[in-house]
């Protein structure tokens, strides 16, 4: 009997919770054996400007929480109604209750202007409490001739600052910011599928909310290491260690070419700068015809369950088999809107964890060397 | 004199006059009176004044469903609503409201903004005291100070949250792909706003914050004196965008007045200016987009052979 329970699809679901309860406790354990200096975590934590990005970790899995809680409504529905063609004729459509004695529609005065009434008392009360209980920050008066260490922004362009140590300047503080705005921009143009006009899914906008999804987990991801994890000198600090402002850190930083370098018959790379740029565009090059080709395959993948990391062969099967939804999503975008997607995607959504893990785990600089710019 | 008539005495001491008069005042007041009490009646019901339905137009008679399209219709802070909206758009579980409540904290930040701007001088020499007057010497000047930060975090997390929102409910799709290009602009106004108010106090806070950020316009290309192509193009510290940005090389007196003009007249207006068209757009593009009912997939290729 107990095999049948666990069967069904509501014991799975809450198996799953319990499974996901503990994970999250035992790391929670152990981040908090790890702590050194509860301290120190508390002086970052409790810091004024830092309490919205506190906030955020908690409201922003809150607020993806409630999407996809109604995202999963809607995808049953359109499950339920896609194998069933004479409910899909007559059914309201919506996981929202209707009656047929309802009125589609309602007057905004009072049913939408008392909502908004209350939202503003709330907010309101909101800001009072949270303005009477915690101070405005107000340092010292401003010295040019006292660094502050850290030196940081403003919490929310703190991920700018933190692409400052894997790209120079001239990218982080302006390009990126500027192809992040335009990619923004063109998303609605570039996203081809009709289905999920005005309602939460998943299922019919997969990879269009992952994308979304992952580079908004990625800005906030950026947001976090600068706000916790640089301390002094803009030194990693693992939460938990205390911020030494005695620390040396012996980064070796070295570019690509010069490691490639050490290879017998490449020792040119060394010296010759025309061969350094070469090399550059070469590995760029090739990082976005790599780039292009893992995007192409990923739009088409069906949906990626967890099991298959366990089991190999339903993995390969996934990796394998495209799905004929997504081909035909794919079908129906234009060679314009597929190009100008992918230059966005490679260049911030892969390029940015990359050059991260490349600089945090390789320490490499550059992998383009040229005398006039460096990537 | 001796055979004077009584009442001729009365008379001549006034005294039957004054008799008359008082009688004719007590007369006059208490017809008064009447009037007034009956006139009195009128105003019993505020609603049937002249200077109320001058005010409002229209009868607040709720069982009338026109009266309850014309109170949204005929006031001027509720007529971008439209006067009936799809029944499930009142669930606050799909919007989340974070537009509406960015816009209130907008205006939240406007009224702090204008009472705070009564006690700050934009000058280096006092910006700073005028901080600590503000905090230590004003009535609820510390209470009006935090607000107006923490409204400026808040409004940077529910613009999030609200892009977000459109994200999740493909909101931003035909007919809305021009309003999300506007809200793109409106988020990158907000950030700018709350960026610009960071160096107003004038303190070690803001002072290095401005510096590190004001340090990236060094760095644009053919814009800034250490971008690439600046040297090229003849750029110093003391001509490139960094320079315009602070009204000299170092973040100084000119960089407050400016950063204070960005902050208190430049950007808000533009931003009004786009929140103007955000909201139009939001009506003429069809309203709230949802929550719509389902496509299925099924039905996709016909759409598309519709276009």
């Amino acid at each position: 009997m107990s095999a049948i329970v666990e069967q069904s699809p509501q014991a799975t679901s809450r198996r799953n919770r319990w499974i996901g309860l503990v994970v999250v406790l035992v790391l929670l354990a152990l981040f908090a054996y790890s702590v050194q200096d509860w301290h120190q975590i508390w002086t970052i934590v409790s810091a004024p400007d830092n309490v919205p990005i506190v906030a955020m970790l908690f409201l922003v899995p809150f607020f993806t929480w409630l999407g996809i809680k109604q995202a999963r409504a809607n995808d049953k529905l359109i499950v339920d109604l896609e194998g069933d063609k004479d409910l899909a004729k007559t059914h309201h459509r919506k996981a929202e209750p209707w009656r047929p004695g309802w009125a589609k529609e309602l007057h905004v005065w009072p049913y939408l202007v008392r909502i908004e009434f209350l939202a503003a008392v709330i907010v309101t009360v909101i800001l009072y409490v949270w303005s009477i209980t915690l101070n405005a920050p107000l340092e010292e008066p401003a010295n040019p001739n006292l660094t502050m260490n850290p030196s940081k922004a403003p919490w929310y362009f703190l991920g700018l600052q933190e692409m400052l140590v894997y790209f120079d300047p001239w990218i982080a503080g302006v390009v990126m910011p500027s192809i992040i705005m335009i990619g923004l921009m063109v998303f609605p143009y570039v996203d081809s599928n009709p289905l999920g006009n005005g309602y939460y899914t998943i299922r019919q906008r997969r990879f269009a909310v992952n994308m979304f999804g992952w580079g908004f987990l990625m800005w906030i991801l950026l947001i976090f290491i600068g706000t916790f994890i640089r301390g002094p000198g803009w030194i990693w600090f693992w939460p938990g260690e205390t911020w030494d402002h005695n620390t040396v850190v012996f980064d070796r930083n070295r570019d690509l070419h010069e490691i490639v370098a050490g290879i017998p018959g490449l020792g040119l790379l060394q010296t010759n700068w025309v061969a350094k740029m070469i090399f550059g565009a070469i590995i760029v090059g090739g990082f976005y015809i790599i780039g292009g080709i893992f995007f192409h395959w990923l739009m088409k993948r069906g949906k990626f369950r967890p099991r298959y990391l366990i089991s190999p062969r339903e993995f390969l099967a996934w990796a394998r088999n495209s799905d004929p939804f997504e081909e035909k999503l794919l079908a129906n975008t234009s060679m314009l809107q597929y190009m100008t997607f992918q230059f966005f995607a490679i260049s911030v959504l892969l390029a940015m964890p990359v050059k991260l893990f490349l600089r945090l785990v390789f320490t490499i600089k550059y992998v383009w060397v040229t005398p006039w710019f460096n990537i | 004199m001796a055979e004077n008539d009584p009442k001729e005495t009365k008379q001549l001491t006034g005294e039957k006059t004054n008799v008359g008069l008082v009688e004719r005042a007590k007369d006059t007041a208490m017809s008064l009176k009447d009037r007034a009490l009956e006139e009195a009646k009128d105003y019993k019901d505020p609603q049937q004044t002249q200077v109320w339905k001058s005010i409002f137009r229209v009868s607040h008679e709720r069982s009338d469903p026109r009266n309850r399209s014309l109170a949204i219709l005929s006031n001027v802070f509720l007529h971008l609503h439209p006067a009936k909206i799809n029944r499930d758009a009142v669930r606050y579980q799909y919007t989340w409201g974070m537009g509406g409540i960015t816009f209130y904290l907008f205006i939240v930040l406007t009224f702090t903004g204008v009472l705070l701007m009564f006690y700050y001088h934009p000058s280096k020499v006092v910006a700073f005291r005028d901080i600590l007057l503000m905090e230590h010497d004003v009535p609820f000047g510390k209470l009006l100070r935090n607000m107006h930060r923490w409204a400026a975090h808040l409004m940077v997390i529910t613009t999030w949250l609200h892009m977000f929102r459109v994200v999740l409910t493909g909101s931003y799709k035909k007919p809305r792909e021009f309003n999300w290009c506007v809200g793109v602009v409106l988020l990158v106004l907000t950030l700018l706003l709350s960026f610009t108010g960071y160096l107003l106090p004038d303190d070690q806070l803001g002072f290095w914050a401005v510096t590190v950020g004001t340090n990236m316009a060094r760095a644009t290309p053919m814009l800034g004196n250490e971008g690439p192509f600046g040297a090229q193009l003849g750029l110093t510290p003391y001509n490139d965008v960094r320079f315009g940005l602070l009204g000299g090389s170092i973040v100084d007196a000119n960089a407050l007045l400016r950063a204070y003009i960005w902050h208190c007249i430049g950007i808000p207006l533009v931003a009004s200016i786009f929140m103007a068209v955000h909201f139009w757009r939001i009506r003429k593009d069809g309203g709230i987009s949802g929550p719509a009912p389902v496509m299925l997939e099924s039905e996709m290729k016909v759409l598309k052979k519709k276009k």
